[in-house]
């Protein structure tokens, strides 16, 4: 790789694919995460804009997505722009939201009564590309409605993201039917970060990339959204607290 | 004569048709006011014309009633349960009491608001039959020497006529009878020629060779936007409601509604809405005329561009609003705004969703859940009394072991509400069980006094 002559080969193939997968989705950048952790397995440094992500719940989560809706909400905080949130399920408490870096008056919300409805109306909202991120709560994607849904996201230049929630915990292992999605992502709620007294510290979450086109996939272990939405790596990975110093001589000496 | 009274003099055994002389003799001291028929239906027509907001045809059904076809308008009003009743409320908020019917077709409809018990009333498809048979035959819209002399005849019900040979009848009674009868079981045609608002801004083309191709309308549509707007461009006006009148070439009539959440002008965009509703359309063996009309218009001065060079601007969202509030229902796209109330089911609202934004937000001091149960549901617990949060809890069956725990956090009930919650008190805790898994749960009381809650643990909501 150090070869610069490797490298200007390896750069050419990369833009030559990246036209030939479609030219406008490549040229719309990234949102990176801001976690060097994370942004540098990510093609490009972060999530993709004019793109569809997916996002599940683990464990419990895969029924209720509470870990999974915030993660989004971070996601869509960062963005800047309005966001549209379509649910059929009406169960999203919106001072969470908010402390996630989603006032209010960004949100969109949205309630069908059909999944065929909230599907028609999160491309909708994809293809126009006012809102700079489209959230939809689904159980079923299909493969043929992931991939309208991603050449709406296309057109449109926002950040798609598919919540998928199932109805009972069995049904989750529809995650692993194939999509057009370009990551596919899984937040499972672990241990928050201990604390020296007795309470709850801030929520940590596992997150998995299970599925990443043109990317590895990895777990890592993260600080739940702040209230910009940014996720942090806990303090024992990103910069270890100093070690103890052993006293040499001193008082005990 | 008395051709109207109220239900005060209708308790007085007075009844309309009575010779007045007669009504004063038995009620002395009768207020009795002239009656005005012209003045009457001319209010009727007013009041048509302000009905026009539930559906785009509305025609005054004279002497006493409206008639409205809400076919495809429902889902914007909540359905069609939730629309009668709110005509019903509105009707009452103006001092009128009305009745309302929903049913397959105009003659039942006409005769379910008068002849029912209820003040509501909404028939199902397939009970047209039934129901038409059970009613009386002045329910018929017929006139009353015909209603009277079918009386006379024996015939109470209209499942009587129904059951006789209809030839006979028609030949004593006029084609009237067999008209209204098949009216009112959808057999034959029963149109409604709708109201009009006086000073309408509209638009229509007239085809000499009827249309039916979905790209031929669409292209229409595009051609009558764009005038109508011009026309409302010359009054400064926007429009907020926009009805499409479509009359086929066998003389019925059907209608596309629009509705948009902030007054536009801009052709491309009131053609889209109309363009996405197309397939709502059945054009029969072709289409004669086009209506395009704005119903409901606001001003809407002209305005000058922020220059993108100053700042850039937010990309609108209002279009996208639109649309998806046409094809769902107004009432489903919506905002969240804060309510200043520490009951966490109470702090929200919805608000249309491109109401103002004022920034306002929820005080960010304690952490709240990313989903809040509709209702709290009751949870089994091992605590101490009176301030611990519990060891373990179960809810739905699965019993989690408590790690660590967060709380109290008391939230008292709000007494200037509900009576009732004088002294109520709710106990939040954040757990987090040793799975992971955290969970936002209460106490109903703050466990030493019943009278401020049952002493019983509920899980409200749970964190990400």
């Amino acid at each position: 790789m150090t070869n610069p002559a490797v490298r200007t080969v390896l750069a050419d193939l990369r833009t030559r694919i990246g036209s030939l997968e479609g030219g406008a989705a490549c040229r719309r950048g990234v949102l990176p995460f801001g976690v060097p952790e994370i942004d540098r397995r990510l093609p490009g440094g972060g999530l993709a804009f004019g793109g569809l992500h997916e996002v599940a719940g683990g464990g419990n989560g895969a029924v209720d997505g509470a870990a999974a809706a915030l993660f989004a909400a971070g996601i869509a905080a960062r963005t800047g722009g309005a966001v549209l949130w379509c649910v059929t399920r009406a169960d999203l408490f919106a001072p969470a939201l908010a402390q996630a870096g989603l006032p209010p008056g960004r949100v969109v919300h949205l309630e069908t009564g059909d999944e065929g409805d909230l599907l028609a109306c999160f491309e909708d909202g994809l293809r126009h590309g006012g809102p700079s991120a489209v959230v939809a709560e689904v159980a079923r994607l299909p493969m043929v409605a992931s991939r309208r849904l991603m050449l709406a996201a296309e057109t449109g230049g926002g950040i798609g993201i598919v919540l998928r929630r199932w109805s009972r915990q069995g049904q989750a292992t529809d995650f692993g039917q194939p999509t057009a999605s370009l990551t596919r992502w899984r937040v499972t709620a672990s241990a928050s970060a201990p604390l020296p007294v007795p309470g709850v510290g801030r929520s940590r979450w596992r997150l998995e990339l299970v599925r990443c086109r043109a990317g590895e996939s990895f777990e890592v272990e993260v600080e739940a959204c702040d209230g910009q939405g940014r996720l942090a790596l806990p303090a024992a990975l990103a910069d270890r607290s100093a070690p103890a110093r052993r006293r040499f001589g001193g008082a005990a000496g | 004569m008395v051709t109207a009274l109220d239900a005060a003099a209708a308790g007085l055994g007075l009844a309309p048709g009575m010779v007045l002389a007669k009504a004063q003799a038995m009620v002395p001291g009768l207020t009795i006011a002239e009656a005005d028929p012209r003045g009457d239906a001319e209010a009727l027509e007013r009041l048509a014309v302000w009905a026009l907001r539930f559906s785009p045809v509305v025609a005054a059904d004279p002497p006493d009633g409206l008639v409205i076809d809400a076919t495809g308008a429902t889902h914007l009003h909540g359905g069609e349960t939730v629309m009668l009743a709110e005509m019903v409320r509105r009707f009452a908020a103006a001092g009128i009491e009305a009745r309302a019917a929903i049913a397959a077709t105009r003659g039942l409809a006409h005769a379910a608001a008068r002849f029912s018990e209820r003040p509501t009333v909404r028939l199902a498809d397939e009970v047209t039959e039934a129901a038409l048979r059970r009613l009386p035959i002045a329910a018929l819209r017929l006139d009353r020497t015909v209603v009277e002399g079918l009386a006379g005849l024996g015939f109470e019900r209209v499942g009587d006529v129904l059951d006789r040979p209809r030839a006979p009848l028609v030949l004593r009674f006029g084609p009237d009878l067999g008209r209204r009868i098949d009216q009112a079981l959808g057999l034959a045609a029963d149109p409604i020629e709708p109201a009009r608002p006086p000073d309408l801004v509209e638009t229509r083309r007239v085809f000499a060779e009827p249309i039916g191709a979905a790209e031929t309308i669409a292209r229409h549509m595009r051609a009558l936007a764009a005038t109508l707007v011009d026309a409302l461009e010359a009054r400064d006006l926007g429009v907020r409601r926009l009805d499409l009148f479509l009359t086929r070439v066998d003389n019925t009539l059907q209608t596309i509604r629009v509705g948009l959440a902030r007054p536009s002008r801009d052709g491309a965009r009131l053609a889209r809405l109309l363009c996405d509703r197309i397939e709502t359309i059945d054009p029969g063996f072709g289409i004669e005329v086009m209506r395009l009309a704005a119903t409901a218009t606001e001003r809407l001065a002209a305005r000058q561009r922020v220059s993108s060079l100053i700042e850039g601007t937010a990309p609108d969202v209002s279009d996208l609003v639109d649309r998806l509030a046409d094809r769902i229902g107004e009432s489903r796209v919506y905002r969240f705004a804060p309510v200043a109330s520490d009951v966490p089911e109470r702090s929200v609202a919805r608000v249309s969703a491109l109401a103002p934004d004022d920034g306002a937000t929820w005080p960010g001091d304690w952490p709240r859940p990313s989903r809040l149960l509709a209702c709290p549901e009751p949870i089994e617990t091992l605590a101490l009394l009176p301030d611990h949060p519990p060891a373990w809890f179960s809810w739905r069956g699965v019993r989690r072991r408590v790690a660590r725990a967060d709380g109290p956090e008391r939230v008292f009930g709000e007494w200037w509400l509900r009576e009732a919650e004088r002294a109520t008190v709710r106990d939040y805790f954040r757990v987090e069980d040793d799975g992971g898994e955290r969970w936002w749960i209460f106490r109903a009381g703050d466990g030493e006094d019943l009278e401020t809650g049952s002493q019983r643990w509920f899980l409200h909501g749970i964190f990400a």
